[in-house]
């Protein structure tokens, strides 16, 4: 169960959720500041820890489009965020997967700020609306890195098995 | 059942007759490009091999291109330490299509790929750029990816996990009219698809117009593909590829060029008439807000940007040297340019170009990508409004979230810095050719010059000067 923190609209970019000047910071131990650093309120929200890990951002369509830039989803898995999303640019998404960030792509999520939400039985539940909101399963090529940890810990068992 | 160009680059990386679409493929990678976030890449990389007892060596050091761009020369210690840790890195390595901040081979990545000849068609390319979709080009299926994503290719030499894309075709038939340019087109589709229209999808250009484009003019389509969510662009290759990688790019051994079936299936057919199209503009803050440039007319703007990986090309330079030439940069604007590679920066320097936009006064950048994403140079004020030849308007892009960047081509950016305010270049008149020798051999005595400008305005100084550059420009 996680409480909604963020709630978005649609195509919002890698330059609103990790702003290109701050692109020289690379190391997922240090990008977690800089996450929404231009919403000034949210920011010091995370930097204050008064949000819990396991809260959820919610957004429209095309979250993460633009830059390539995997700041932008390894600075808020430094935060245990979570994202729930109508969908997801093809780059962002993918480099969630591959850095852990735990995202969910959800077409028809109808949440406010504040909302309670838990992810049950391959859906949405909103246990402040009532409302069930299924979730679209990832490719199972997809999940099968979820499931290792992550593209490291994947591809270093295909380097230990000596699969080049 | 046929396929589609990115089916048949995809079936030949696997080694397999034939793919469909949504297979799960992991095709052997020919070129693995990065610049400065390199240096998460290598994090990323040694991470893969932390504990494992093997020695951390890249797959094939000849197949790596790492070309610094985005923060150059070096903005701060920060930069210049993630440099500094990829050169060592590439030295180590023995990467060797390795563009450092130089001025006779460095530039854009996206400009210094296809220029050196590392681009083939029928390549499998990836970089850890969004703006990787511009080598599709040349045929080739180039698409951008995260860091992690890189350092597992740097590792085991294919990608792994890639879902044969569907594609859109996309026809544009017709002559572009004077003034209206490839980026016109590629921000007309934009608008069309929607910034997320060809999410997960290849969009492959067909028709008489792309026909009778130069590589440039492709690269600018495939460029922003990306910005329709798309994962590449591609061009089948033809005669015109053949020369620019014979004539410009210096390639020696062409590959065996080859095109989509006949009865490839696309999910989707979107067809433009060239002819009929109007400089187009991408509004605030999403590229796909686009509208003709006449919906734009009037709206000042505090900076110009002429540049990018989009729009930096020689051509891009020649048709805004072209319009600047003999005119003056609005006062109330800042003009930047920045060339798309130093080759080109040298290119523009002996045509002329520079020079023009020099004593338009415009300010000449080296070759890099900073005012494009606010990260090196040309910052803008809160409540700043910027014309651009760039790629991207998010908030925020170029580096103030409180500014606004409109989005067009180099023809009608130029033409808006001459007037101040978003202007349609096609209402743009030549420089008047009126110039008399006698008032320029005025100009040239200097005290008298300078008591003059304390009696008039110095609006009047500034005409004289213009035609000053007129007279001298027609030489």
């Amino acid at each position: 169960m996680g409480k909604v923190v963020l709630k978005l609209g649609a195509d919002i970019s890698t330059d609103i959720i990790y702003p290109g000047r701050f692109m020289a910071t690379v190391l997922p131990t240090e990008t977690p500041q800089f996450a929404f650093v231009d919403d000034a309120a949210f920011n010091q929200k995370l930097k204050s820890k008064q949000i819990e890990p396991g809260s959820f951002i919610v957004a429209d369509k095309n979250f993460g489009c633009g830059s390539s830039r995997e700041q932008a989803a390894s600075c808020l898995v430094g935060w245990g965020l979570k994202v729930i999303a109508k969908n997801f640019s093809r780059i962002f998404l993918q480099n969630s997967i591959n850095v852990g960030l735990y995202m969910v792509i959800c077409p028809t999520i109808e949440a406010n700020e504040g909302d309670e939400l838990e992810i049950e039985g391959g859906q949405v539940v909103n246990k402040t609306s009532g409302k069930s909101f299924p979730i679209v399963p990832l490719p199972q090529a997809r999940q099968a890195i979820i499931d290792a940890g992550g593209l490291i810990p994947y591809t270093r068992k295909m380097v230990l098995a000596g699969k080049r | 059942m046929g396929m589609t160009m990115v089916q048949k680059i995809l079936a030949r990386a696997v080694g397999q007759a034939s793919v469909k679409v949504n297979d799960v493929v992991e095709p052997k990678v020919s070129l693995a490009m990065s610049h400065e976030n390199g240096a998460l890449v290598i994090n990323q990389f040694n991470e893969i091999y932390k504990d494992t007892g093997i020695e951390a060596r890249v797959w094939d050091p000849s197949k790596i291109a790492i070309i610094f761009d985005h923060r150059v020369p070096a903005e701060s210690s920060k930069t210049a330490g993630n440099q500094k840790k990829i050169r060592e890195f590439v030295a180590k390595q023995g990467i060797t299509k390795f563009h450092d901040i130089r001025g006779d081979e460095g530039g854009i990545c996206h400009q210094i790929l296809p220029e050196s000849g590392y681009d083939l068609p029928g390549q499998v390319i990836v970089g850890t750029d969004s703006h990787t979709t511009s080598h599709g080009a040349l045929g080739a299926f180039s698409f951008g990816i995260g860091a992690t994503e890189m350092a597992a290719v740097w590792a085991l030499g294919k990608i792994l996990n890639v879902e044969v894309p569907g594609t859109i075709k996309v026809v544009v038939n017709g002559t572009l009219p004077k003034y209206v340019e490839p980026k016109d087109i590629i921000l007309h589709l934009i608008g069309k698809l929607s910034a997320e229209g060809a999410n997960f999808k290849v969009i492959e250009f067909h028709g008489e117009t792309i026909k009778k484009m130069s590589t440039s003019g492709r690269l600018v389509l495939c460029n922003m593909t990306v910005e329709a969510g798309a994962t590449g662009g591609i061009v089948p290759p033809d005669a015109e590829t053949v020369r620019y990688l014979k004539t410009e790019a210096g390639v020696k051994n062409i590959p065996e060029l080859f095109g989509p079936d006949a009865d490839a299936v696309y999910e989707q057919v979107v067809e433009i008439d060239a002819s009929k199209l109007e400089p187009q503009i991408a509004f605030p803050h999403t590229v796909d807000n686009v509208k003709p440039v006449g919906a734009a007319k009037g709206i000042k703007v505090q900076q110009i940007v002429i540049g990018s990986c989009t729009n930096g090309r020689l051509d891009d330079l020649a048709i805004a040297a072209s319009i600047l030439k003999g005119k003056k940069v609005a006062r109330s604007v800042r003009m930047l340019v920045f060339p798309a590679s130093t080759r080109i920066y040298q290119q523009a320097l002996k045509k002329g170009y520079v020079e023009t936009f020099m004593k338009a006064g415009a300010v000449v950048m080296n070759s890099g990508c900073g005012p494009c994403l606010g990260i090196h140079q040309g910052a803008l004020a809160d409540g700043d409004k910027a014309l651009a030849t760039t790629n991207r308007n998010f908030k925020g892009r170029m580096g103030n979230p409180n500014a606004e960047v409109y989005l067009s081509s180099a023809a009608t950016a130029a033409a808006s810095a001459i007037t101040g305010e978003i202007t349609d270049p096609r209402t743009v008149t030549p420089a008047p050719k009126t110039a008399k020798p006698k008032k320029a051999k005025v100009k040239i005595v200097k005290p008298k010059a300078k008591k003059k400008a304390v009696a008039k305005k110095p609006v009047k100084k500034s005409v004289k000067k213009a035609k000053k550059t007129a007279k001298k420009g027609r030489k």
